[in-house]
């Protein structure tokens, strides 16, 4: 399948979603020199309903975005190293769907 | 909260969970039910149709009550294939469905998950929102209680993890490890709002009636899924899911997808005027029966979600987890009365599932996707080659019939992917089912003379 898709800004889009940020992640890249050394796919990075990940050239490695997080928990299985370890935000915590 | 024991801790308040919990509160147990989210729905993702029975079979009539949170009930279901350009639709609509009980209806999950939860706190249960279990505590081997993420222990006879797809639970539990890439499905979804009577004179509905439309083909972009297009009284759900391990491969971005099925020619129409109020996305377990962790240890039992409990063939799920949470919550029911909460008593709990419609429609579709995954290039070209074929049926060019007859049927006996589906599928045991079947059928036939 070679068709072109739209490319769209995800900002706009988690724009209408409500959030209740906390400080702290729930999203740790166990051993961020996997992601520099041996993953070169990075489905993360294209694949994140929320583009809670980001290759940055630059630095190196994968930016993690933890407060746009949707939760839905693809990352962990997406990963082909098992990499990225994503628990529930603490109670009450991240995405507040007003419609679901 | 800390040091109670209760008869039964309920983590999630979902389909799942609020049924096992309000069965159990009814019986007069001390239920507490634990909701990560800060009200019920929070993080819950659905189409959304809802069927009828389940919830009838909890609270009868339950679409009578003023306060009842159902959108549209669904009088029409259409099925489309697409093809960049064009689609070949099938659909059925039924009078029948216009009438009580409805079939099933379009719900909004958070409104429909408040509610419900409320029925479970009236007849009882402790509802904590807000409230994340980050562990399962044991004793001697069997579960005793869970922790929260604010370091909380409770302590009751029976945990029932109803905690969705991603069940942490269960995993800690050691009931299951992590799922894989192909046994779920990635779906995101937008919320449309469009005046009612757009709705109804766009979908040509009266008097509260809705229409569901799932889509194949082109609208998946080669991998295995659908889209779907359901509308709500005042809004219209739209969404595409289609299996992680496909995305993982096509390196396809959700949200451009889901963008290029609001711009698909034949859709575009259809949402045309409407505005977006939220974009959502969740997993759905398609793993089906080959997928099922067991669904019970000492002191604990998985419900819904949880434990891959939909037919994705069928766009059930949430039903599946309400009467499965309705059985938990029996089962535990009854492992009170007899003072025993060991898997010897909650083995219950599978003898129940076996005999209700859910472990048989999930074994009778165990195959389905992997059928689907070995004729991939038929499921990937079929959608063109059928609006193909349908273009050149009703198209008049001033050629004579035969003609376009003759495009159609060089098309599909030339095509590579038909030609691999006939091969794969010719084999000893096929044609010994299918000369069985037709024994069979045949007997039957002549018998009835």
């Amino acid at each position: 399948m070679t068709t072109e898709l739209p490319k769209v800004n995800i900002d706009e889009k988690l724009g209408y979603l409500t959030y209740k940020a906390d400080h702290q992640t729930h999203i740790t890249i166990e051993k961020p020199e996997v992601c520099s050394e041996q993953c070169r796919e990075k489905p993360c990075a294209s694949i994140c309903p929320a583009q809670v990940y980001r290759w940055e050239e630059a630095q190196n490695k994968v930016i993690v975005s933890f407060e746009n997080c949707i939760e839905c928990g693809a990352c962990r299985m997406l990963c082909p190293f098992f990499n990225i370890k994503c628990h529930w935000p603490r109670g009450g915590f991240g995405v507040q769907y007003r419609y679901g | 909260m800390a040091d109670d024991k209760f008869d039964a801790i309920v983590v999630g308040a979902g389909p799942a969970g609020v049924s096992a919990a309000l069965v159990m509160a009814r019986a007069g147990l001390n239920v507490v039910l634990l909701e990560r989210g800060e009200y019920p729905g929070a993080k819950n993702v659905q189409g959304a149709v809802l069927y009828t029975k389940m919830l009838d079979d909890l609270i009868p009539g339950f679409w009578k009550s003023p306060d009842s949170p159902m959108e549209r009930h669904v009088t029409e279901q259409r099925f489309w294939i697409l093809s960049k350009d064009a689609a070949a639709q099938a659909g059925f609509k039924s009078d029948r469905w216009a009438r009580e009980p409805h079939n099933c209806y379009t719900i909004i999950r958070t409104n429909f998950d408040r509610w419900f939860s409320k029925k479970a706190e009236e007849a009882g249960a402790q509802l904590f929102s807000g409230v994340t279990v980050s562990d399962v505590l044991k004793k001697d081997g069997r579960v005793v209680g869970i922790k929260t993420s604010e370091g909380d222990e409770l302590f009751a006879d029976v945990v029932i993890a109803c905690d969705g797809v991603n069940s942490m639970l269960a995993q800690q539990v050691g009931l299951m490890d992590e799922w894989k890439a192909d046994e779920v499905a990635l779906g995101v979804k937008e919320i449309l709002e469009m005046p009612k009577e757009k709705i109804e004179d766009r979908f040509c509905l009266e008097n509260g009636e809705g229409t569901t439309i799932e889509m194949f083909g082109d609208v998946t972009q080669g991998m295995l899924g659908y889209a779907f297009l359901y509308t709500n009284k005042e809004s219209l759900s739209i969404g595409v899911g289609c299996k992680l391990s496909h995305y993982q491969k096509s390196r396809v971005r959700p949200y451009d997808l889901m963008e290029y099925v609001k711009k698909h020619p034949i859709l575009r129409r259809l949402i045309a005027g409407s505005k977006t109020v939220e974009y959502s996305s969740h997993l759905i377990p398609e793993g089906g029966y080959n997928s099922m962790p067991p669904l019970y240890t000492d002191g604990f039992l998985v419900a819904g979600d949880a434990a891959q409990m939909v037919n994705a063939a069928h766009r059930e799920g949430s039903n599946f987890a309400m009467t499965a949470g309705q059985l938990a919550g029996e089962t535990v029911i009854e492992a009170k009365k007899a003072g025993d909460f060991s898997s010897k008593t909650l083995s219950l709990y599978r003898k129940k599932m076996e005999s209700t419609y859910i472990l048989k429609d999930l074994f009778d579709h165990r195959e389905l996707e992997n059928s689907a995954e070995r004729h991939m290039p038929l499921v990937q070209q079929g959608p063109d080659l059928l609006c193909e074929s349908l273009y050149d049926f009703f198209h008049v060019d001033g050629l004579p019939k035969r003609v376009g007859y003759e495009r159609i049927l060089d098309r599909g006996l030339k095509n590579k992917a038909v030609h691999e589906a006939l091969w794969k599928e010719m084999n000893v045991r096929n044609i010994v089912t299918g000369l069985k079947y037709g024994l069979m059928a045949g007997k039957k036939w002549l018998g009835g003379r």
